[in-house]
């Protein structure tokens, strides 16, 4: 069997996501096009955290927090200002970007597990401090969201929807693609495999590190944006710590340091906890409340200890051993494909 | 006076309860180096096991308390020898994603196990204060400085006046050494774990009778303790002990005597995490961190 050339396997393989991300709400319902719309939010909040701890070798327990503030960005937005939907992004984005920023330099000097406390503390705390200034956010009431209406007859709601979380995934997922791949992406991944050894190459560590900070705080921000306007409702209290912690669990399940592994997580994110509450509530439903914890805690357990790169992972090494069975030793080496970041 | 008298026992309570748990995290970080951000939930469960043994086995609170914590030391060392034993070469991001994945299966288990409906929990102290040269104190507060102290002082005695104390000091400082000698130092890992958590599941047990028992209590103290751990030193158990009832006391009182700073105790807490890690990540007793590169 001949090999096809590499770049016609790359159109290939992009053509076909094209036309499986664009085709999906055409042969599902509405209710599945909003829950496909979680799965490209959670998406880009872990492609942000793909960024920082991925690949800049930072902790972070505490991404809901920015999650949170792109989501009241969008809602004070769109309710107080009457702003179009599209003009909060870049607003969510450069305000999480900056604070991120800010957090990013007292992590300077966290390493290891002392910035996973601080960012611990970040995540616990960020619901409080988001509730107390009650003028701002509407405290315990929060802020409701106007509707996303499609401006299009053959559009529905929910369908358009999607389109507005899958330009806004594809925007984020190039400007990934982007940096990582370039001189940013190796000046990341070098801090991370040893920060001396990148500092004794003549890497500035506080810039790249705090730029990462950024990158992500604004990815993050962008996710909650869009996930203030799924909900249709901003409040304080639906980002609590367990938010941050699962978008890492999902990034970590998914595979972390990979784009594709952001995908990966953010289907997990949306369909475990419920399919694996449903599968529980089949046969005693007193029990299901606990199934999605003890799913999400096992299966990261088990992804640690046998697939240490994750699903993502998982997938990349068996389509290799496939390919290296299919073509035999010699094809498959002759043309492998260049390693994704 | 009075008053500030009454705060300060009221302090020094909360604090007790914030060091066992601050003890629990420190114990577990100069044993093997790790952070267990499952720690609250180790004593949320054995707290449940201890309302089990009162309530479902009648077993009188001094009997169940001491039950519990034993349980909590055997399930730790337990955990510690299956499931986070294989890391200790691993990243440092791998190991707290261990002790996340333990977070949340311990959590979701109570649920399972007990459901989420919140418990009152009983406590043989009376609530009622009483008045002691004309300061009034609650008996409640007292017994659980009482408690938290007698548990403190056992926990100092095991690992600084016992073999089994200094065999798991030696496995902590110099792991390879000490297995020449003859210690287990897998075993005396595990006694770590176990330790901690026995700590942990006072706090637990203390605590309950203040808030509700539920699967989720102890995530508003575990910042407390993160606080207490880091105000005296993330590798002195005894600045963890000190760290914890000078938070106890000093949240107490400014409660009680700047009404504007009340509501915001989380935020001092947290804000308080941030300054001590960024200026002083020794804590106020530690060690400065130093590393061979």
């Amino acid at each position: 069997m001949r090999s096809i050339p590499v770049r016609y396997r790359r159109a290939g393989f992009l053509f076909a996501v094209a036309v499986i991300g664009l085709g999906l709400p055409w042969v599902v319902t509405g209710f599945q096009s909003l829950q496909l719309s979680y799965v490209l939010i959670f998406a880009i909040a872990m492609l942000g955290l793909n960024i920082l701890t991925g690949n800049s070798g930072q902790i972070s327990l505490g991404h809901g927090a920015f999650v949170a503030v792109g989501a009241f960005v969008t809602a004070i937005g769109m309710q107080r200002y009457g702003m179009n939907m599209f003009l909060t992004f870049p607003i969510a984005a450069l305000v999480c970007g900056m604070l991120g920023f800010f957090i990013g330099l007292p992590a300077l000097r966290l390493e290891g597990i002392y910035l996973a406390l601080a960012t611990f503390a970040l995540g616990v705390g960020a619901p409080d401090l988001l509730r107390k200034p009650a003028a701002i956010t509407g405290g315990v009431r929060g802020i409701v969201v106007p509707p996303v209406i499609s401006p299009f007859d053959w559009l529905q709601d929910e369908q358009y929807f999607y389109y507005v979380c899958l330009g806004v995934a594809v925007i984020v997922f190039l400007v990934a693609w982007n940096l990582l791949s370039g001189k940013i992406g190796r000046a990341w991944r070098s801090i991370r495999d040893s920060e001396l050894a990148a500092r004794s190459s003549g890497i500035n560590l506080a810039g790249y590190k705090t730029l990462a900070f950024a990158v992500s705080a604004a990815f993050a921000g962008l996710a909650g944006s869009l996930l203030g306007l799924a909900n249709g409702f901003v409040s304080a209290d639906s980002y609590q710590v367990t938010l941050s912690i699962s978008i890492l669990v999902g990034s970590i399940i998914g595979g972390i340091g990979t784009i594709e592994g952001a995908v990966i997580g953010g289907l997990i994110n949306e369909f475990l906890p419920t399919e694996s509450h449903d599968f529980i509530y089949q046969f005693n439903p007193s029990l299901s409340t606990a199934a999605p914890g003890i799913t999400q805690g096992l299966l990261l357990l088990i992804i640690i200890f046998f697939a240490r790169d994750g699903i993502a992972g998982v997938i990349r090494v068996t389509y290799h051993r496939l390919r290296l069975r299919a073509l035999g030793r010699k094809e498959a080496e002759a043309d492998v494909m260049p390693k994704a970041v | 006076m009075s008053d500030f008298i009454a705060q300060v026992v009221a302090g020094l309570a909360a604090g007790g309860i914030y060091a066992s748990l601050a003890l629990a995290l420190v114990i577990i970080y100069t044993a093997v180096g790790l952070v267990n951000f499952a720690q609250g939930e180790f004593a949320m469960f054995a707290t449940f096991i201890c309302y089990t043994l009162l309530t479902n086995f009648k077993l009188s609170y001094f009997i169940a308390f001491p039950i519990a914590v034993g349980i909590a030391f055997v399930a730790a060392f337990g955990i510690e020898r299956a499931v986070i034993r294989p890391f200790y070469k691993s990243s440092q991001l791998t190991t707290v994603l261990v002790t996340l994945a333990l977070l949340s299966i311990t959590n979701s288990t109570a649920g399972f196990i007990w459901g989420y409906v919140p418990r009152a929990f009983p406590s043989p102290f009376p609530f009622k204060p009483v008045n002691v040269l004309g300061v009034s104190v609650s008996i409640q507060d007292t017994a659980v400085i009482g408690v938290t102290l007698v548990v403190l002082v056992l926990i100092w005695l095991l690992i600084n006046r016992t073999r089994v104390g200094l065999a798991m000091r030696a496995a902590a400082a110099y792991p390879d050494t000490a297995e020449l000698m003859g210690i287990k130092v897998g075993n005396m890992r595990g006694f770590g774990w176990g330790l901690a958590a026995a700590a942990g599941a006072v706090s637990g047990i203390l605590v309950a009778p203040r808030i509700f028992l539920e699967p989720n209590m102890m995530q508003g103290i575990i910042v407390y303790a993160f606080a207490a751990a880091v105000l005296g030193g993330i590798d002195n158990p005894v600045g963890a002990v000190v760290g914890g009832l000078l938070l106890g006391v000093t949240l107490a009182l400014v409660g009680a005597y700047i009404p504007s700073l009340a509501d915001l105790r989380l935020e001092m807490t947290l804000g308080l995490i941030i300054l001590l890690l960024v200026v002083r990540p020794s804590g106020l007793f530690g060690r400065p961190h130093v590393r061979r590169v």
